[in-house]
């Protein structure tokens, strides 16, 4: 299954990764139009100190601690690809505390979660945003077996 | 108080199109692009700009352009922009004033006055997709005596070769001057495509020894990272006696950009000025060359084709000749329009002549004097495209350097401010936040899709020409016709007027 990888050794820390995520689950229209003004909500994040920087999007775990932790069942596992049902979602938050990875979070509204789901929740066909707008191709979406083996 | 100096550049950036990302702000080494959290909206400080384009590139909304200010002294045809505030700069510092990259000055460019030929009706042209097409190139010497063993056959003593799959190498570029992931660019994509790369002036990183057999190795003034094992790791070696853009003279990387790995590959103490001086200091005559030229094929066990490279200057014709004479396998001519990281900008824009000319009369010199299969001839200087590049094969050269055009394919916007060492886009650079901006693999492949283009426009051209060899490009002036020359200028690059 393809995931979204990210390669610290080439990120800029140009958060641009950020602004494409919001814009794609924001109908992926025009980025102006859509983000001027607002306060962006995206599914990847940028951590980086003054030395280093890398974008941290969900894993997509085999045994997701979010989903062993949602009390409604919003969060499921479907062909690897972790995915929420905002409509189950209570936004109790218990996820958001369990990702160790903090790739859960609240959604803009406050009121469900939002995380990574590699774009197949919005309309860029599945061909995440993200990877397709890195400037230095820090973000790759690969099959697990070919970046293990590069 | 200093003479006042205009910005030469102003930012426009549309606040109807800027979503206060920060991308440019966070892209751009110069500081030229400021937040100001008060407003939440980003402000612009045009006196930083160098205009490389970096953020207009990576803004996603594409709210940024740079114009050029319209700002103006008084109009005036001999003083002109340029000049004044240069001449301020100088009045300022009292330095001598600095450039990078190649001569920017409207002068004439042969190249584009030249035109090319096709078949039409008396000989058939060719379609380079149905049929075979050879751009396979030897470069070395090719006149030798024939020797037949006691069995009548030839045995094999042709003296060593460059074997490339076109007639285009990537030119002298040193680590120090360019970044190590500029390096590992060129390196990969001349081993992908079959063609060379130089390692320039700065030694070879121990990590790129295993793209020997598609590396050029030099030699230059300051002598710097060399021993016999990166002698013996190239495809040749080049002594470098002199640089299209900066001729005559030598060069300095600053103690700032000479550390780390830059300054253990030259093998210069840490943060040292690396400084090549103007001349070899053992070479003051053709038979110095000499010298130097088998010691290192001596130092090579024969095994190496020595290059010889050279600045085009005036008498370019009579130099070649004697570096022909020295036992070098192949002379490199440097036009002045190449490029540098760092070089006074006078003698960048005045010094030196232009390589169509150089090389036309270099070619003609050796056939006169019948030694030109005794030296493959190379050059650069601003080889800006396929067709330059074809002119240039046509002219009588056996193969081109690119650099600039190299560059530019990994990124660089001819922003000309190489020698600050703030490059964003991670080339002319050594600060490790900058230089991981360039990604040897995004790198490689736009180096490789450039080259592999320029070969598919050759085979396009000489298929229209019913050559079906770049052997038989080679030196054909009649498929050459000159517009708007005057008859000196024809009679020196020994081409026909079109129409003719």
């Amino acid at each position: 299954m393809k995931k979204i990888y990210v390669r610290e050794e080439w990120c800029l820390g140009c958060h641009l990764c950020e602004y494409y995520c919001a814009n794609a689950n924001l109908g992926n229209g025009d980025m102006a139009k859509t983000l001027k003004g607002a306060a962006i909500c995206p599914c990847i994040r940028v951590e980086e100190d003054d030395r280093i920087s890398f974008a941290v999007p969900c894993r997509h775990c085999e045994e997701p601690h979010c989903k062993k932790s949602c009390i409604t069942g919003a969060i499921s596992v479907e062909g690897g690809v972790v995915r929420v049902d905002k409509d189950k979602c209570v936004g109790c938050f218990t996820c958001v505390l369990a990702c160790p990875y903090g790739a859960v979070m609240p959604s803009a509204d406050g009121h469900a979660v939002q995380k990574c789901e590699l774009c197949l929740q919005n309309n860029t066909g599945g061909a995440p945003a993200c990877v397709a707008h890195c400037p230095n191709r820090a973000i790759i979406f690969e099959e697990e077996a070919e970046v293990a083996s590069a | 108080m200093d003479l006042y100096v205009h910005p030469e550049f102003e930012i426009v950036r549309s606040e109807k199109k800027c979503i206060a990302c920060r991308a440019c702000e966070r892209q751009c080494a110069n500081c030229a692009h400021g937040y100001d959290a008060a407003s939440g909206s980003m402000e612009s400080y045009d006196e930083k700009c160098v205009n490389c384009h970096r953020c207009v590139t990576l803004c996603p909304t594409k709210a940024l352009k740079i114009v050029q200010t319209q700002h103006t002294f008084r109009p005036n045809a001999n003083w002109s922009n340029d000049t004044i505030r240069e001449l301020y700069l100088q009045a300022n510092t009292g330095g001598v004033l600095l450039s990078s990259m190649g001569n920017p000055r409207p002068l004439p460019n042969y190249f584009d006055r030249i035109l090319l030929n096709a078949s039409q009706v008396t000989n058939p042209s060719i379609d380079p997709l149905r049929e075979p097409m050879e751009t396979r190139t030897y470069l070395g010497k090719k006149a030798i005596p024939l020797v037949r063993d006691a069995n009548g056959r030839l045995t094999e003593n042709l003296p060593p070769q460059i074997t490339l799959t076109m007639p285009l190498m990537f030119s002298a570029m040193s680590y120090g001057s360019i970044s190590y992931n500029a390096h590992a660019s060129l390196a990969r994509a001349a081993t992908a495509l079959g063609i060379c790369y130089n390692t320039g002036e700065g030694g070879l990183h121990r990590d790129f020894y295993k793209y020997g057999p598609n590396t050029i190795v030099q030699v230059a003034s300051g002598r710097f990272g060399i021993h016999g094992d990166y002698l013996m790791a190239g495809a040749a070696v080049e002594i470098k006696m002199g640089q299209g853009a900066k001729p005559g003279i030598g060069g300095h990387l600053p103690g700032k950009k000479n550390i780390g790995e830059v300054a253990r590959t030259r093998m210069t103490p840490d943060g040292s000025d690396a400084i090549s001086p103007a001349p070899h200091h053992d070479i003051y005559s053709i038979e110095d060359l000499r010298q130097l030229v088998y010691s290192l094929k001596e130092a090579t066990g024969n095994t190496k084709p020595i290059i010889v490279k050279i600045a085009a200057v005036h008498n370019v014709a009579a130099i070649a000749s004697g570096v022909a004479r020295s036992g070098a396998d192949i002379i490199a001519i440097d036009g002045f329009r190449g490029g540098t990281g760092a070089a006074p900008t006078r003698i960048r824009d005045n010094v030196g002549i232009p390589i169509e000319l150089a090389l036309a009369s270099v070619d003609a010199r050796l056939r006169e004097e019948g030694i030109r299969d005794d030296i493959s001839l190379v050059v650069g200087g601003s080889i800006r495209s396929s067709t330059d590049w074809i002119k240039a094969i046509a002219l009588g050269a056996d193969a081109c350097y690119i650099a600039t055009g190299a560059l530019l394919a990994l990124g660089c916007h001819l922003c000309r401010s190489c020698h600050i060492g703030l490059c964003n886009w991670g080339i002319a650079t050594q600060r490790p936040d900058l230089v991981k901006r360039l990604n040897p693999e995004v790198g490689t492949e736009h180096l490789v899709n450039l080259v592999k283009a320029w070969q598919h426009e050759l085979k396009e051209v000489m298929g229209g020409m019913g050559i079906n060899s770049v052997e038989a490009l080679r030196g054909n002036r009649l498929m050459l016709r000159g517009v708007g020359m005057t008859q000196e200028e024809l009679d020196v690059l020994g081409i026909k007027h079109a129409g003719v």
